[in-house]
């Protein structure tokens, strides 16, 4: 029985083809822009994800925050970290592989004709290390020009080529702002950020050089940690509080007026962000499945008016109510499912397309692509019912009667 | 005598009310003997239909009593009446009432589908169907490729290929000329002498009535007449 009725359900939809492509539009566009969606995000997610762990996915960023003395009171400034804190972190905590005082300002860097604006990163070699940094050429830096802070260099991918195009960079001066620098190293290329931000546009010279001879203090703005693996981040993330609580003395019951932040953190909010994006769409999408689905009622009732002889011809010869109800209901989700599938394809499909222009890998979703066929064919049974019931319900008499 | 096939009692039939109501049928009763090839006739309006409708269990009466064989149908809820009809009841409609877009054979199979024949059986039973009204041939047309007289055979087919216990038809040829009716008749008349299907058939055209061994007459819902051929 079922069979039968779902072989006249296809006949009933080839019969009208145009009608049944215009009334299954709504749930094939909603469907479509679902897949897509859930698609491309999910490689967006996907593509920042793997970033962050190539960042460093056991690195911790520490970072002074604005600190509240007690009520209502809020200081402006906040307490700058030192090369006295990085020291005390890499003796006092343990299970960490590296540790890197960063601070940051830009410079035009200068090389013959050629100049290009850039970042200089004041830091240690632990910098590299944090970052899963290595060297393209040169070496570097000597404990000797850390400590004294000497006018060395190392330089970001795209400096080498915007400075020095094919040549060796390595032994040349180049200058940074009014400075003379010495090139000892070279950094393999990173490439873009999933943020569209040049990774590689960089110099980075030790911490003591940029405090002394461009920042004039000693302040370190940051300080990245990377764990051991082995170790859980969150241990050393409190461990790490701990001291640097201890060490800017706060008591019991005051708040941190510093952060400690895990990358995976950020991915959390990243994914938090998704979920939002993900509730957003699943209203879009039961907007438009519910328009599709009256869509789906309001002609599946014309088909039962009009079929209204047929319907009494039926049940004249022996279709009991549940024969013509099944034969109604079937045909209505037929015609939702293939909404669904068409909706797939077109998601899919453009998800490709889409992916592809924005660099994004594409990553199938089979439980969107399974959840959207449920729904779709769903959606059918729910809208169906009423114009099946009805169809279902007629009279033979009248329906016989019927011109 | 034994019980009788069919036998109506006191069968009234009400359309509307109050005012409008219309007394289709009034206080009839027949009995119909198996194997009976009946017609029955009257003026337009006189309850013919109405009266084929509630013998085939797709109209019920507002009063009075149904006997089919020894089945209470006035007692019977909607699906059963159904039932009854998909097992026991041929129709055969003034306007052929064939499924449009279908071949003929799957119109001939629709009855079939509902009986739960399987497939195979069931496409069997049909072309032999098509075969005793002679369009084998014609198959896998669709209706709209076949003449007013094939499309009634077809619907002739129908009627039959579910071994029904009676065969109803409300003016099978109306709709045909005289040639195309004089052929259904025949076809009929072989069913049910050669089957020994019971059939009862309203038709306002005496040539009709003659094929039929008995003849009664409606007026206003009574019935006036009711005359059985002495056996020949
Ligand atoms: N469904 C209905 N609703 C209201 N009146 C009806 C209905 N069916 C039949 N009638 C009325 O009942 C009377 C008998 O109709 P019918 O049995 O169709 O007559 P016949 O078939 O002999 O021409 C007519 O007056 C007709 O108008
Ligand atoms: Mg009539």
């Amino acid at each position: 029985m079922l069979k039968e009725a779902i072989i006249l359900a296809i006949r009933a939809i080839r019969r009208n083809v145009l009608r049944s492509a215009l009334t299954i539009l709504g749930i094939v566009i909603g469907v479509a822009a679902v897949i897509n969606m859930v698609t491309v995000g999910s490689g967006a997610t996907t593509q920042v994800t793997n970033e962050i762990s190539e960042l460093g996915g056991n690195m911790l960023v520490i970072r002074p925050g604005q600190r509240r003395h007690g009520p209502g009171g809020a200081r402006g400034v906040e307490d700058r970290f030192s090369i006295a804190d990085a020291q005390s972190i890499i003796t006092n905590v343990a299970g960490l592989t590296a540790v890197a005082p960063v601070s940051q300002t830009g410079r035009q860097a200068i090389y013959g004709g050629a100049n290009w604006s850039t970042t200089i990163i004041g830091s240690t070699n632990g910098y590299l290390t944090v970052r899963n940094w290595y060297l393209a050429a040169g070496r570097v830096f000597t404990s000797g020009e850390e400590k004294a802070g000497a006018d060395v260099c190392i330089l970001g991918n795209t400096l080498q080529r915007e400075l020095f195009d094919e040549q060796s960079a390595i032994g040349r001066n180049i200058r940074l702002g009014k400075l003379s620098f010495r090139v000892v190293g070279v950094l393999a290329p990173k490439g873009q950020s999933s943020f569209g931000t040049d990774q590689d546009d960089l110099v980075i010279i030790p911490l003591r050089t940029l405090q002394r001879r461009m920042a004039g203090n000693t302040d370190v703005q940051t300080i990245l940690v990377a764990v051991n693996p082995a170790i859980e981040t969150s241990q050393a993330q409190r461990d790490i509080t701990a001291l640097m609580r201890e060490r800017r003395g706060l008591r019991t019951d005051d708040a941190n007026d510093f952060h400690v932040r895990d990358l995976t953190e950020i991915s959390d909010t990243l994914s938090g962000t998704t979920a939002i994006l993900t509730a957003l769409l699943s209203a879009v999408a039961g907007v438009s499945l519910l328009v599709g689905g009256i869509g789906i009622m309001n002609i599946m009732m014309v088909s039962v008016t009009e079929r209204t002889r047929e319907i009494g011809t039926r049940l004249a010869i022996g279709a009991l109510e549940r024969d013509v109800l099944l034969q109604f209901l079937v045909e209505a989700t037929v015609l939702t499912s293939l909404g669904g599938v068409l909706g797939i394809a077109v998601g899919l499909s453009t998800a490709v397309l889409f992916c592809d222009l924005i660099g994004v890998p594409f990553m199938f979703r089979a439980d969107i692509v399974g959840a959207s066929l449920l729904v779709s064919s769903g959606v059918g049974i729910v809208f169906g019912f009423f114009p099946a019931k009805k169809a279902a319900s007629l009279d033979p008499i009248e329906a016989l009667r019927y011109e | 005598m034994s019980t009788p096939f069919i036998s109506l009692a006191g069968i009234s039939k009400i359309y509307g009310e109050g005012a409008a109501a219309v007394r289709a049928l009034d206080d009839v009763s027949l009995n119909v003997q198996q194997g009976e090839f009946v017609a029955m006739m009257g003026s337009s309006g006189s309850g013919k239909s109405t009266c084929l409708n509630i013998l085939g269990c797709i109209d019920v009466p507002t009063t009075g009593s149904y006997l089919f064989e020894d089945v209470r149908i006035e007692s019977l809820t909607r699906n059963q009446r159904a039932i009854v009809r998909r097992h026991f009841i041929g129709f055969i409609f003034q306007g052929f009432n064939l499924l449009n877009r279908t071949s003929a054979i799957e119109n001939v199979e629709l009855p079939l589908i509902y009986q739960q024949v399987p497939s195979k059986k069931r496409r069997l039973l049909a072309q032999q169907a098509l075969a005793s009204v002679g369009l084998e041939k014609w198959a896998n047309h669709r209706p709209s490729e076949l003449s007013g007289g094939q499309q009634q055979r077809v619907a002739v087919a129908r009627a039959i290929v579910g071994k029904p216990r009676v065969l109803l038809a409300d003016e099978p040829t109306g709709n045909l000329d005289s040639a195309r009716s004089m052929e259904i008749m025949e076809m009929l008349t072989g069913f049910n002498r050669e089957e020994g299907i019971t059939i009862i058939m309203v038709t306002h055209e005496q040539e009709m009535a003659h094929y039929a061994q008995r003849r009664i007459v409606f007026q206003d819902g009574c019935v006036i007449s009711d005359s059985a051929d002495q056996a020949s």
